[in-house]
């Protein structure tokens, strides 16, 4: 599915290439360069105010949204750098998916949330069929299956971010970001989300920004710590297996937060 | 952010490591006086220490499973766990072979040992106890290059081990009643041994400790010429 | 962290002596001071519903008196003296007028709304805004004196009263009440709706078309009915559009077009007695008619929403 232009890096799903962020003026994250492997999932972690969110939404153009927002630098997916000129940043969007820290569904029935990602997109294919195996694909189907025509509201919360879960699959983007997705669910409830996380990355590339240590050991292969430097701006301290950066992480900063031991 | 109760818990984890590290290493110096003097008054005392170790290594452990299920330490901090709940165990078991010793002195009873062997199983226990203090140093200091230094006096050890059971089968050749006697004081020999190895397991899990590098050691191990960072 | 870093550190820590958390001894009087004020805002509410309530009253006791069959299907008595007849050409007229006006209103401020709050970075929208402020405050004989000298006086484009030129001066006062409580509805709509939508890779019109406006929709019928209301009340502005017949006028063009208010107006202003009466009736059957409006717009409002 992925021609890979560069070549060399084969494995990666995403990669970004000395990114720097700017609100205005002010430099919100500097020189961040990471590669996201594929069908894995890379969790963003860090103090608040450290850009994770701001690093992960630079990743589908969400930024774009923000009026004073600016991307420097590259992100490279399927060797192309989607700030390119040329670069349409709907159709990026659509390729890389996003999940939202709070539940959001439409307010439209089930059936619609799921279906209607993939309408505006174009899909011309069975719609039962591909809504039936969103949902099942976002372990949501059993549940829903009686109550279709129901309101997207009417559910728990954690459904609903399972059905917002499953509205993005419906579009069949090759990443999917997540920003906090569980932050606002139950323990219970962000177990379930975390195993579907883990269920996902066998067909999709995952990268969850998380404030949640032991989410982010649980969830991840890998892990990305943020910190924010002395003039207010974000940077990538360290990046490595979340084996590695739970157990024996390099940097002493990381050693600090992943400890609780932080500022 | 700072973790004042968890760190307190930690620390009071290592001071209990090391009174149970000082009491075990005592008793192996004990236990082979004992066995050498005879002095079978010690010997019983060294079989009833073993409970108390016994009891403070789980202890250990228990404290070491609650701070990990109510803490989540991560890093350094999980590290450190673990090597506490590993440290005890091999402290634990270095203490059966002190026990060991007291059972086989009294099973000896009033025999003497054979005079060519009585100065050497002390001497054995010796070096096997300075290893423990050193471990238990290492891992007070949380120092790598000091637990990685220590595995080498191994061959000190087995070499004295070599020796004693050359004489214990020259013994046996030259008078065949001997032979039980022997066979005793080969297995208490053969404890002295085996907590050296204990030592250097121990050094294993404080070099782990440090620097979140499991490495095996042996008595052929070099420790690096200058502290490595993994 | 070696352990004689963690001896400092316990050591070195102060603990700030919590405040003992004494009970607060004034509770009593907070309690007072808070069921007086409960009192005083009790009270304000009263006396703004007290006027509310007389009106209603008044109204519905006068015009029930003189509401009856024959008021509801016929139309005007020419005379002012004499009893009989009804409103019907009025009541045509009204809705016919507030159709138009609706049909030109609630799209054109709706879309202005829908402008201001989903393109807030263009740099017409503080424009926008401030013009649709001052139009909500313009007085409407204003309103009627520019549709009367555009479009009704002499050789303008419409050459006399009529039914479309009473429409757009409706229109003209719909417009800024349908787009600032409809700009206040958009903007309700959360965040997190749209950056859904975009996420999933939407376009802007899909977004605001498929998503920000149905979410509102219930609030837009709302806003919509307020300027509803305020139209269908309406007098100074028909006065120089409309003017006022005696019949039903069906035609768009050429012919002054009645107006329940217009009537009241004229019936309410002389010193006769049957007129006055008829004027009663009129008044409640306009409070009526909004009052079924409103319920109608609640009821699709509620079932637009999932």
């Amino acid at each position: 599915m992925t021609i890979n232009h560069n070549g060399s890096a084969a494995g990666l799903a995403v990669e970004a290439k000395n990114m720097n962020v700017y609100y205005g003026s002010f430099r919100a994250v500097k020189d961040i360069s990471l590669k996201i492997e594929r069908n894995s999932i890379t969790a963003l972690i860090g103090p608040s105010g450290c850009g994770k969110s701001t690093v992960l939404r630079s990743f589908n153009r969400m930024n774009d949204l923000v009026p004073s927002a600016r991307v420097e630098g590259e992100i490279l997916f399927q060797g192309n750098n989607i700030y390119a000129e040329n670069v349409d940043p709907v159709e990026v969007r659509r390729r890389i998916g996003m999940v939202f820290q709070k539940p959001n569904p439409f307010p439209k029935s089930i059936y619609e949330n799921v279906a209607w990602g993939a309408r505006i997109n174009g899909f011309k294919g069975n719609m039962d069929e591909l809504v039936e195996q969103s949902l099942h694909h976002a372990a949501l189907w059993d549940e829903v299956k009686d109550k279709l025509d129901q309101s997207g509201l009417s559910l728990s919360g954690g459904q609903q971010q399972r059905l917002c879960i499953a509205r993005t699959i419906a579009v069949k983007p090759e990443i999917i970001l997540m920003d906090e997705p569980a932050s606002a669910l139950d323990p219970i409830a962000t177990l379930r989300i975390e195993d579907l996380i883990r269920e996902l990355k066998k067909e999709y590339t995952i990268l969850i920004v998380t404030h949640n240590m032991q989410q982010a050991a649980r969830a991840s292969d890998y892990t990305a710590f943020f910190n924010m430097d002395s003039d207010r701006a974000g940077y990538l301290v360290e990046f490595s297996e979340t084996d590695e950066i739970f157990t024996n992480p390099k940097h002493e900063l990381t050693e600090q937060y992943i400890t609780g031991r932080f500022g | 952010m700072t973790r004042e109760a968890f760190d307190r818990e930690l620390k009071a984890l290592n001071e209990r490591i090391l009174r149970l590290g000082n009491v075990v290493e005592e008793d192996i110096l004990k236990a082979a006086m004992a066995l050498k003097e005879r002095d079978l008054r010690t010997s019983r005392e060294m079989i009833a220490a073993d409970e108390w170790v016994n009891n403070q290594r789980i202890e250990i452990m228990m404290a070491s499973f609650t701070l990990i299920a109510t803490q989540q330490p991560a890093g350094p901090d999980m590290r450190a766990l673990a090597a506490t709940i590993e440290i005890a165990g091999e402290l634990e078991r270095i203490h059966d072979y002190v026990k060991g010793l007291g059972k086989i002195s009294l099973k000896l009873a009033e025999i003497p040992l054979p005079a060519a062997l009585a100065d050497l199983i002390p001497q054995m226990a010796a070096i096997a106890g300075v290893m423990l203090q050193q471990a238990l140093d290492a891992f007070a200091a949380n120092d790598a290059t000091l637990a990685r230094a220590i595995p080498v006096q191994d061959n000190d050890v087995d070499e004295l081990y070599r020796q004693i059971s050359y004489e214990l089968t020259t013994t046996v050749t030259q008078d065949s009643g001997a032979y039980e006697n022997a066979n005793l004081i080969q297995w208490a020999v053969h404890n002295l041994e085996r907590s050296a190895d204990r030592v250097i397991n121990i050094c294993e899990w404080v070099v782990y400790k440090a620097v979140g590098k499991y490495v095996e050691m042996d008595s052929e191990y070099e420790a690096p010429a200058t502290a490595v960072t993994p | 962290m070696t352990s004689t870093e963690l001896n400092t550190s316990s050591e070195s820590v102060v603990f700030s002596v919590a405040d003992k958390g004494e009970m607060p001894g004034n509770y009593a009087a907070r309690k007072r001071k808070n069921q007086i004020m409960e009192g005083i805002l009790f009270l304000a509410i009263l006396m703004a519903l007290i006027p509310l309530a007389l009106i209603l009253f008044e109204v519905i006791r006068r015009g029930a008196s003189a509401m009856n069959f024959e008021f509801l299907t016929s139309v005007q008595n020419i005379s002012l003296i004499r009893e009989g007849g009804g409103y019907l050409n009025g009541l045509f007229g009204t809705l016919y007028m507030v159709g138009i006006a609706s049909l030109i209103a609630v799209p054109l401020g709706v879309a202005t709304a829908t402008y201001v709050v989903e393109y807030s970075n263009s740099k017409l929208v503080p424009f926008i805004q401030f013009f649709t402020d001052v139009m909500t405050g313009v007085p409407s004989i204003f309103v009627g004196l520019f549709v009367y000298t555009i479009l009704v006086q002499g050789d303008s484009i419409f050459g006399g009263f009529s039914t479309l030129a009473g429409g757009l001066g409706l229109s003209l006062i719909m417009i800024p009440i349908i787009a600032r409580a409809s700009e206040e509805v958009i903007r309700l709509v959360p965040d997190d709706l749209r950056n859904a939508a975009y996420g999933l890779g939407a376009r802007r019109w899909q977004v605001v078309m498929q998503i920000v406006l149905p979410t509102a929709a219930s609030g837009l019928i709302t806003a919509s009915m307020l300027a509803v209301a305020r139209a269908a009340g309406e007098t100074a502005v028909l006065l120089l559009t409309a003017l006022g017949a005696f019949k039903i006028v069906p035609e768009l063009l050429g012919s002054p077009q009645a107006a329940l208010p217009l009537i009241i107006f004229n019936e309410a202003r002389g010193p006769f007695e049957p007129a006055h009466a008829r004027a009663w009736a009129g008044a409640l059957e306009l409070m009526l008619l909004v009052l079924l409006l409103t319920l109608i717009a609640r009821y699709i409002g509620r079932k637009t929403q999932v």
